[in-house]
Order: structure tokens, then C-alpha cells, then sequence
């Protein structure tokens, strides 16, 4: 990750990241948590000093949903699952899941994390999503 | 959990806070033509008639006002405004905004300039409008209280953020659709009582079931209602409550906690730790045990929301709350009943508006003034009150004076 080295520990950034396909995080310096998303300031230690690290994009569904009534910008997409995804070093993200029938998604199956190009809309914000397919 | 919000050396154990002199409630529903001041107009003029001895005017020292979006009306700036058609200019007035908890935390808000000693008496109360938009603006509206760049941004709604917590607690306890709709038909039939509820007829177990699909596990009647409402308190100090009514009721106890904002963020997606927090706080605040509690208004945004509150509240162990809804305890006639107003659930959910129609609920309840819904002789009673997918949670315990 040293091409990222140099980068802001943001939420943007992360963004930036996943567009490059890559799911990384900021590692604290001073206790070694992980954040995903990164944050500028260290919620267990308040340290400030970070590292990039490149993680996993494998991992097991702890939960999941079939969203049938969505905002606007979803409608069309109805009905779509969101699951919370614990990725392999524990760390949990939520995300679509696709490329699995409805029905057949199920607490603890593996799912790995795949990418999107980013959505071609206008106005804030330009962030490519990732999603989750089965392994 | 270690933290303590640092009040113990005030000794504050049982003593009342503040005290509740009188309360008003608008009609819950779909209020055509009328917009969010005028709503809360019809519950300042509920609490001022009330309370004759009170002279708003001149006693009314500040007003909090729990109010959550500006995008319904494309009006901000809520606290001048409702304090203006309550005729309550020029004193200060202050809008908070916690999400569906926004009137939970003006609650605090006001209890904190009772106890400092700077205001004798405050108007608290909250309001939303909500039925001018369609089903998919609410939506969008409402998931603003969730993260925006990971759950919003990956389409999560907010019944989906319950509805990860629902199947969450399918999964871990064995919790049913089946408990998670007795919920809904306990509320309905108290709303059914309650002449002031947006939806105010009895439903069954199979409707419920077969209602069509928001966010599986939750189907339509899993679901709170679309509401415009307002409501609102009249807070005194316990000192000079009588000089407004000889029936006041006291605030024993008073708890707020935060979480993440994110639900994804946090170890256990089966209870809110931020409600266990407030509770504990304002049990040992108030002095009092969840086996005390007569009467209690508990935020079931979602059917999975109240069974979750039953074991954050300490009602039932953890994994029991589905249990406990399918018992009938909880019901108008059984030894612990929740939700008697009929809850978000069915009175409505005008969401800047509940915290404090929960307590409304409970001031009727202990000055018996509850009429069919009255609970016999309840003498304590509490409210909860979450905002978001709990990043906060209000809990209040209440006595009667």
C-alpha cells in the first residue's frame, strides 16, 4: 500500500481505495485497531498516527435483510439483500449481496467482496460501491 | 458496562428532578392541510387548558423542542417557530435533534435547566410532519438518521437496519415472526382504545403475517406508521409543582447513552447497549428495579424494537423478549403492560414527536386519567425512547406526585 502512503485517513479516500478494488483500512500506530472506515483520530487511544492496511475481501455474513420498499435511488433495484459482512481479520462492513438467489443467502455463508465502477451520477458523492457475491 | 454520567454525588437517588404539571397530546394521523406549528399549537392549547392555574405567559421560562427533519417542510429553525404559535415569544426556544429520540433528549435538555435552578417552569415537547411526502421520500427522509456512507450509500433503509436485527435475533434466541406479531396486535388493540391514535382498529396475527413485505423479516404491520403529530409537558420544579396541580408527576430518573452511528460497527446486533446504559442510569437514578415498573412506553419503531427493549429494560433476560410478547404480559391485562397509548406502532410515529407522547402516555397513566387504556393503581412508570438504529437511547422513570 505504499502508493496510498501518503493519503488522508478519510472516508474519500477509503472511497478512492475501493475504486482501485482495494479494501483498506487505517491501522493505529500507537494500539494497532483497525478502522474501517479510517478516521483521523483513534476512538480507542486518541492517537493520530495511522498506516494504511490493505485487507481481506473475504469473509461470513452475520446478518442480512431483503429490502423490499427502497428510496428513490434504490427503487429499481427492489427486491435487493444488504448484509453485514465479517471480513476475515474481523473487521464488519455492510453491502449488497448479489449473484445468489434470494432465498438461498444464509447467516454464515462465506461472501467475497466485488466492485463496482463508479456510479455515473451527478453532484456528491462521485464513491464507487463494492458489493458481495458468494465465494 | 462501567460509566456513570458523574451525577451520583448530587445524591439524587429517588428524589424527584422535575415534575410534570400538565401535558398535551394533538390527534396522531394524517392531519390534512395542517403543518407542523399549527400541530403543535393543538397540544400547547391541550396542556394550557389543562392546567388553569398555570398562566403560560408569564410562568413559561424556555421551551425545547424535539423536532427531526427539516426536508418534510422545508422549514428548520423549529424552536422560535412553534414557541411563536404557542404564544410563547420572546422566551428562548431551542430545537433537538437526536433523530426518532429528539424529544427523548429535550426531555433531558429541559430536566437539566430544571435541576441547575435556572428555570421554575419550561414547556418540553416535539413535533413532525410527515404525511406531505410520499412513501419513498419518508424513507429517504428517515435513513438520514443512519450512516450515510455505509448504510445509506449500500441502500440500507430503516426498516432494514431492524430488520438485520430482527433476523439477528431469529437466528441467535429462535425469535419468530409469529412473537414479533403478537407485538403488533397487543399495540393495535391498545390503540384501538385510544381515541387519539392514528390507527385506532384491532388487527390479527395472520394479517400481520401476511401483510405485504417492507424489509424481510418485517412485513407492513412489523412496521410503525407515517404520522403527523406533536405533543408536549409542562415541567415544573418539584418544589413548586403544586401551586399547578395537586396531581403532578415526578421525574425520578433520567438516563441517555450514544453508540455508533453505524449498526455494522457493533459487537451485537441483538440488543442496543446505548438503551441498556440509559436504563441503568435512570434505575439508579430513580432508585427503583425493572420489576418496579408499573407501566412503561417503549419505542417499537419496529415489532423486533419492542422485543428488544423488553430485554434491554431488563423485562426478561436476553433471547426472552419474543417469549415475553407471545406470554400477554405485556398486554392491558397482564402484570407488566407496555405500550398502552398503542405505541408507534399504532398511535403513530411522528418521530420528533414521540419521546414526549410516551411520556404524555405515562402522565395519564399515574394521575388516572388513562380511561379505558388505565393501568390499576400504576404508581411508577417509564418511557424509552431510541433514536436511529440506536446510536441513542432516552430512558425516564417516572412517579407519580
Amino acid at each position: 500500500m505504499k502508493q496510498v502512503a501518503e493519503q488522508a485517513f478519510t472516508i474519500e479516500q477509503f472511497y478512492k481505495n475501493i475504486g482501485q478494488k482495494k479494501l483498506t483500512g487505517g491501522k493505529c500506530r500507537k494500539c494497532g485497531k483497525i478502522h474501517v472506515p479510517p478516521r483521523p483520530l483513534c476512538d480507542k487511544c486518541l492517537s493520530m498516527e495511522f498506516e494504511w492496511v490493505e485487507l481481506p475481501q473475504a469473509g461470513k455474513l452475520l446478518t442480512y435483510t431483503v429490502i423490499h420498499v427502497a428510496p428513490p435511488q434504490f427503487q429499481s433495484m427492489v427486491p435487493y439483500a444488504v448484509g453485514i459482512v465479517q471480513m476475515e481479520n474481523g473487521v464488519k462492513l455492510p453491502g449488497i449481496i448479489k449473484n445468489i438467489p434470494l432465498e438461498k443467502i444464509r447467516i454464515g455463508m462465506s461472501l467475497k467482496m466485488e466492485f463496482e465502477e463508479t456510479p455515473q451520477t451527478q453532484g456528491w458523492p462521485q464513491w464507487p460501491r463494492y458489493y458481495f457475491r458468494p465465494c | 458496562m462501567v460509566f456513570s454520567q458523574g451525577w451520583d454525588k448530587f445524591n439524587l437517588k429517588g428524589k424527584p428532578l422535575a415534575s410534570i404539571v400538565s401535558a398535551g397530546l394533538s390527534k396522531f394521523g394524517k392531519l390534512e392541510g395542517l403543518y407542523a406549528r399549527e400541530i403543535f399549537a393543538q397540544a400547547a392549547e391541550e396542556a394550557y387548558e389543562r392546567c388553569p392555574r398555570l398562566d403560560p405567559k408569564k410562568d413559561i421560562k424556555a421551551l425545547f423542542i424535539g423536532h427531526m427533519g427539516e426536508s418534510y417542510e422545508h422549514q428548520g429553525h423549529t424552536g422560535a417557530t412553534v414557541a411563536d404559535w404557542a404564544g410563547l415569544l420572546p422566551i428562548p426556544a431551542v430545537r433537538m435533534e437526536a433523530a426518532c429520540s429528539s424529544s427523548g433528549a429535550a426531555l433531558r435538555a429541559a430536566i437539566y435547566a430544571i435541576v441547575s435552578g435556572l428555570c421554575d417552569v419550561v414547556m418540553v415537547g416535539g413535533v413532525e410532519k410527515m404525511t406531505n411526502r410520499s412513501t419513498p421520500e419518508v424513507t429517504d427522509f428517515l435513513a438520514m438518521a443512519s450512516d450515510f456512507p455505509f448504510e445509506q450509500w449500500h441502500g440500507l433503509t430503516f426498516p432494514g437496519l431492524f430488520a438485520l436485527m430482527a433476523t439477528a435475533h431469529m437466528h441467535k434466541y429462535g425469535t419468530t415472526e409469529v412473537q414479533m406479531a403478537h407485538v403488533a396486535v397487543k399495540n393495535h388493540y391498545n390503540g384501538s382504545l385510544n381515541p387519539k391514535a392514528h390507527m385506532q382498529k384491532e388487527i390479527t396475527i395472520e394479517q400481520v403475517l401476511t401483510s405485504r413485505v417492507i424489509a424481510w423479516p418485517l412485513k407492513l404491520f412489523d412496521c410503525s406508521l407515517i404520522s403527523d403529530g406533536a405533543s408536549c409537558l409542562i415541567l415544573t420544579r418539584p418544589e413548586i409543582a403544586k401551586r399547578y396541580t395537586d396531581t403532578p408527576v415526578h421525574i425520578i430518573g433520567t438516563g441517555q447513552a450514544s453508540d455508533t452511528i453505524g449498526l455494522y460497527e457493533r459487537d451485537d446486533f441483538t440488543t442496543l447497549k446505548a438503551a441498556k446504559i440509559a436504563a441503568m442510569e435512570a434505575y439508579k437514578m430513580a432508585g427503583v428495579k425493572p420489576e418496579d415498573i408499573d407501566v412503561a412506553e417503549v419505542h417499537d419503531c419496529f415489532t423486533i424494537a419492542e422485543i428488544i427493549a423488553y430485554e434491554d429494560l431488563g423485562f426478561c433476560k436476553p433471547g426472552e423478549g419474543g417469549r415475553l410478547a407471545e406470554s400477554g404480559e405485556t398486554t392491558l391485562k397482564g402484570g407488566k403492560p407496555v405500550n398502552t397509548s398503542g405505541g408507534l406502532k399504532a398511535k403513530g410515529h411522528p418521530v420528533g414527536a414521540t419521546g414526549t407522547a410516551q411520556a404524555y402516555e405515562i402522565f395519564l397513566q399515574l394521575t388516572g386519567q388513562a380511561d379505558k387504556r388505565q393501568v390499576d393503581d400504576a404508581e411508577i412508570g417509564l418511557t424509552h425512547n431510541v433514536g436511529g438504529s440506536g446510536a441513542t437511547a432516552t430512558v425516564h422513570i417516572y412517579k407519580r406526585g
